[in-house]
């Protein structure tokens, strides 16, 4: 291994890293004098043209190659997802032009990227050490992001909350890890499921499980690790609530199934109805039920639509749950589906959200009151961000859904062994149909508070969401756009694992 | 061709979307167009379809990884439905004339739930009829919650969430049954000649049937209907009696028999008699005849009148389609069409016509109005509706319910008898309403005549569209009644494609 092929590897991080570097400088030496929306608008430009030479570059030069083990991996797949995780970042920073939480242009946007480039590590990696020291470097930089509003307590106290359970959480992670490195005696994800697997389970293995479990739960914000979302959701910025809850998310998510799907390969067990065997998909099955019915049900006594979304979150988490459990036998196309489609989704709605709380002052349900009659493109892509997170055809939330249940289904040793949670999960998902369309009914049945004129709608931030919106319905109409992309890249189920 | 259904309702949509908000009469003319153009195809197609006959729409594929396709294709069954769907988008937008509150988002919705409706009835493929089955839920919510009257938001979203229990029963019966097939196809045809274990069928059956019979007001998942119709506003709730209604029908024939036949078989041993789903649900169906008309019979408000008459009635086409005999079939198809003209007209009358101008459903109210001289035209409309409705022969309900009872009497005498019983207290009902609403008693008369020629000013005249809408629908009715056999040849027939086997192999009790 040389230098130069770790760079060739890394050069879409790289290419990130840089721009960081450079919008800090920038901001630092030339735009302090400048007027505060000018400042955000070159930020912004800057970034989001590092990031899109970054998309580029990979587009343009696809590089494939297993760095060290496992240390940097890069195969179509991972450049799908760091291709999404880079677009979402891209978005990220559209939402954020209209902001003015702020006065620190330069290091907003460099941390976001950093966040990204931890991210994109993080996708990369089939090494436990490499995976924590990704997660950290994300984690940091959003606790960092969550706080960003200095002037606000309720962003103090959630990035306080959010780091509070992220170090914990970090904690166990590195816990479990640990125990794998000492069953295992190796750090490559592949090697470990080639050590550890055996006719029965060692008990330490089992431990191990449940806290990597309990890690990557904080992450995704899975029952019962999701006390942090609901605050950091509400009080964070909005654009960076809007990063944690779908880059975050991506990539959190991708490295969860991976470490399962390969990392503990052959420990799977089986969570079937009647058919209990212990391993990982059980302890998922149980995290995964729990937060498809508490997600589900507390959302629908929210008031405030941030706290609506983060319970709706930790619903989906879900829901995504039963990706993981499927990714052992049917690869991780489900999941990639689901979870990009489901950022794409969460994420306009938080531009939505941004628009409306500029405005009116706050993100209760009644601020919505009337809307389509202040805002009638704003609300038309409301209208179909709720609808597809409801899982209405045709938009992407509904195929997402369908394809991912489908797989659980096929999931395991007996026939129709997860039955049980696909029926709970659309089950859960016809309840989630009200508190959704309780947000609909405020923005087009309600009338408008008396006073209000029509809403003043930045440009960037109706393009930024008109367009995701767009993405919503295409990507449901066509899903074949971006399954025939996964079909190609998703690798043969278990051969990833027990090939290295 | 018929694929232009779906694609001018859409086409519509689209067209009222980028019309500036203030130009209702210019909405009003565009739904009307697309409405109009969606009944031409189905006319159209209609006169050139044989009976016998499958056409072949569209069948190209969509999401070939996971083998799903756009199967769009028509048999008399679906010709027949369609048909029924352009005749009541064209007078349900001739009935909401008046609307001129956000007249453009109403006819987008509506336009929106006409497409739905359309795809349904076209689709030949499980996923693709799913997809149109769900889209059509949500325009109805924001139809009531927005133009609705009577607990509107309550009503909406009572009717929205059991239509989305429903549909998510549909949705887990669905997956499963992709995944029994093997992953590989969604396509109607195959999946019916796909062999599924017994076992498999018995528990999918009532899942997916149940699921679809929500909407077709299945009791005691009825109570979704009586709340919604009376919510929504006239339009709607001609739409959701007339076609949503039938869309739930509709899927409970075409998806959960045609797949789980079996799963009618004998459970193999009985609890209080009941031996079989059959038995259950045709027990279900006829208490959903007997006690909707029941409740009709007490009821204060006339639109409520209307709304658990609609649940009597679509007892009737569950009744039929459990018979699993052609002749108890074709009356429950036939009887769909029927009771989708006839419920049209019946909510008609009291949304547009009488409401609109009375601003009261209550009937002791309408009682002291003797609006039969006041509006005559909508007294001869409710006559001859009211005559439809209870099955009046040289009407379609006729000819519809007595194939139902003819077909039930073979499967199931005893409650073919009950569901006798069911006509009579319709019969009840019916002149009820008719007597109360239009031809108050002649004491009454005497005793309020004056107080009421002051409180009651005379009314606005029944407009030309209504008159139009109106016309048709009766037209259709009579048509159908005298000639039952231009819609029967083509039902009967269907039933003879390979998709409906399990019809010939007599399966069932």
């Amino acid at each position: 291994m040389s230098y130069l092929e770790v760079l060739k590897l890394a050069v879409p991080e790289a290419i990130v890293v840089l721009t960081g570097l450079v919008v800090l400088a920038v901001d630092l030496l030339e735009l302090r004098e400048l007027p505060m929306r000018l400042r955000l608008g070159i930020g912004a430009m800057i970034s989001g043209a590092g990031c899109l030479v970054a998309i580029g570059w990979m587009l343009a030069l696809p590089e494939q190659g297993n760095l060290a083990d496992g240390m940097l991996v890069a195969d179509p797949l991972t450049r799908l997802v760091k291709i999404a995780l880079l677009v979402l970042a891209i978005f990220t920073i559209v939402i954020s032009l209209e902001t003015d939480f702020t006065p620190h242009v330069g290091e907003y946007f460099a941390l976001i990227l950093l966040a990204v480039v931890g991210m994109m590590f993080l996708v990369g990696a089939e090494d436990i050490l490499m995976i924590f020291i990704s997660l950290e470097l994300t984690s940091l930089s959003l606790y960092i992001l969550t706080a960003f509003d200095k002037r606000s307590v309720k962003s103090a106290e959630a990035a306080l909350k959010y780091f509070l359970f992220g170090g914990m959480a970090a904690a166990f992670t590195l816990f479990g890890l640990s125990l794998l490195y000492g069953l295992s005696g190796a750090t490559n994800l592949g090697q470990i499921a080639a050590a550890i697997h055996g006719p029965t389970l060692d008990p330490l293995l089992l431990v191990a499980i449940v806290m990597t479990v309990i890690g990557f739960g904080f992450k995704v914000a899975a029952v019962p690790f999701h006390l942090w979302a609901p605050d950091a959701y509400e009080g964070a910025p909005t654009p960076s609530a809007a990063f944690i809850a779908s880059g975050s998310k991506v990539a959190g998510f991708f490295i969860f199934a991976k470490v399962m799907m390969i990392g503990f390969a052959g420990a799977e067990g089986s969570g079937a109805w009647q058919a209990y065997v212990p391993g990982w998909v059980p302890v998922l099955a149980v995290v995964a039920a729990a937060s498809m019915v508490l997600g589900n049900f507390v959302a629908i006594v929210q008031d405030s639509v941030r706290r609506l979304l983060a319970y709706s979150a930790i619903a989906h988490a879900g829901y995504m749950i039963l990706g993981v459990m499927a990714c052992g036998s049917q690869g991780l196309g489900p999941l990639v589906y689901y979870v990009i489609t489901y950022a794409v989704t969460t994420l306009g709605a938080f531009g939505v959200v941004s628009v409306v709380q500029r405005q009116t002052g706050g993100d209760r349900l009644a601020d919505f009151a009337g809307l389509s009659r202040r805002a009638p493109i704003l609300s038309f892509c409301m209208m179909i961000f709720m609808l597809s997170l409801a899982g209405i055809p045709p938009l992407a939330g509904f195929f997402g859904k369908f394809y991912l249940f489908a797989a659980a289904m096929r999931t395991g040793p007996k026939e129709f062994g997860l039955l049980w949670l696909v029926a709970l999960a659309v089950a859960t998902s016809a309840v989630s149909l009200y508190y959704y369309l309780q947000v609909l009914k405020q923005i087009y049945v309600r009338e408008s508070p008396a006073n209000a004129g029509v809403l003043r709608t930045p440009v960037s931030s109706l393009a930024g969401v008109a367009l995701l919106a767009t993405l919503v319905v295409v990507l449901g109409c066509t899903p074949n756009l971006l399954l025939a992309k996964l079909a190609c890249t998703v690798p043969s189920p278990m051969a990833a694992g027990v090939a290295k | 061709m018929l694929a232009w259904t779906i694609y001018i309702s859409f086409l519509g949509v689209l067209a009222l979307m980028v019309l500036p908000a203030s130009k209702a009469p210019a909405a009003r003319t565009i739904a009307l167009l697309s409405a109009v153009g969606g009944f031409a195809v189905a006319l159209a197609s209609f006169f050139h379809f044989k009976a016998n006959d499958t056409i072949e729409i569209t069948n190209a594929d969509w999401i070939p990884a996971l083998g799903i396709r756009y199967h769009l294709a028509a048999d008399g069954i679906s010709m027949v439905l369609v048909l029924l769907t352009g005749l009541a988008a064209i007078t349900g937008i001739l009935f909401s004339w008046n609307i001129e509150h956000r007249a453009r988002e109403f006819f987008a919705f509506y336009l929106v739930l006409i497409g739905g409706v359309y795809g349904v009835f076209l689709s030949f493929d499980l996923f693709l009829l799913f997809v149109f089955y769900e889209l059509a839920i949500i325009p109805k919510y924001f139809l009531i919650a927005i133009w609705g009257s009577t607990r509107r938001e309550y009503g909406a979203m009572k009717l929205a969430l059991y239509s989305f229990i429903g549909s998510a029963m549909v949705f887990v019966g669905l997956i499963a049954v992709y995944v029994a097939a093997g992953a590989r196809t969604m396509d109607l045809a195959e999946l019916a000649g796909f062999h599924f274990s017994h076992n498999f069928q018995m528990w999918a059956f009532p899942l997916v049937f149940v699921g679809f019979a929500i909407l077709a007001g299945l009791w005691p998942f009825h109570t979704w209907a009586p709340t919604g119709h009376v919510a929504a506003p006239t339009a709607a709730s001609m739409l959701l009696a007339g076609v949503v209604m039938k869309l739930g029908a509709y899927g409970c024939l075409r998806v959960a028999l045609t797949l789980f036949p079996l799963g009618l078989e004998s459970w193999g041993f009985s609890v209080l008699g009941f031996g079989s789903w059959a038995d259950v649900l045709s027990v279900m169906a006829v208490v959903g005849i007997v006690y909707g008309a029941m409740v009709a019979l007490v009821q204060k408000d006339f639109k409520f009148v209307i709304g658990y008459s609609s649940v009597s009635h679509m007892g009737f086409v569950l009744l039929g389609l459990l018979t699993l005999n052609t002749t108890g079939l074709s009356g429950a198809v036939l009887q769909m069409f029927s009771h989708g003209i006839i419920a049209g007209l019946l909510f008609a009358v009291v949304g547009r016509m009488v409401y609109d101008r009375t601003h009261t459903r209550d009937l002791g109210e309408l009682q002291t109005m003797h609006l039969s001289k006041l509006i005559p035209f909508a007294a001869v409309t409710f006559t001859v509706a009211a005559m439809a409705s209870m099955g009046l022969p040289g009407f379609s309900g006729f000819v519809a319910e007595l194939q139902v009872l003819v077909g039930a009497w073979a499967a199931f005498p005893t409650l073919a008898v009950l569901a006798g019983l069911g006509i009579l207290i319709g019969v009840a009902y019916t002149l009820r309403a008719l007597q109360k609403a239009f031809f108050g008693e002649q004491e009454d008369v005497e005793r309020s005549a004056p107080t009421q020629t002051m409180g009651h000013p005379a009314l606005m005249p029944i407009t030309v569209p209504e008159r139009a809408g109106a016309l048709l629908l009766m037209g259709t009715t009579l048509w159908i009644g005298l000639f039952p056999g231009t819609l029967l040849n083509l039902i009967a027939t269907s039933f003879n494609s390979p998709l409906f086997e399990w019809v010939k192999k007599g399966a069932g009790p």
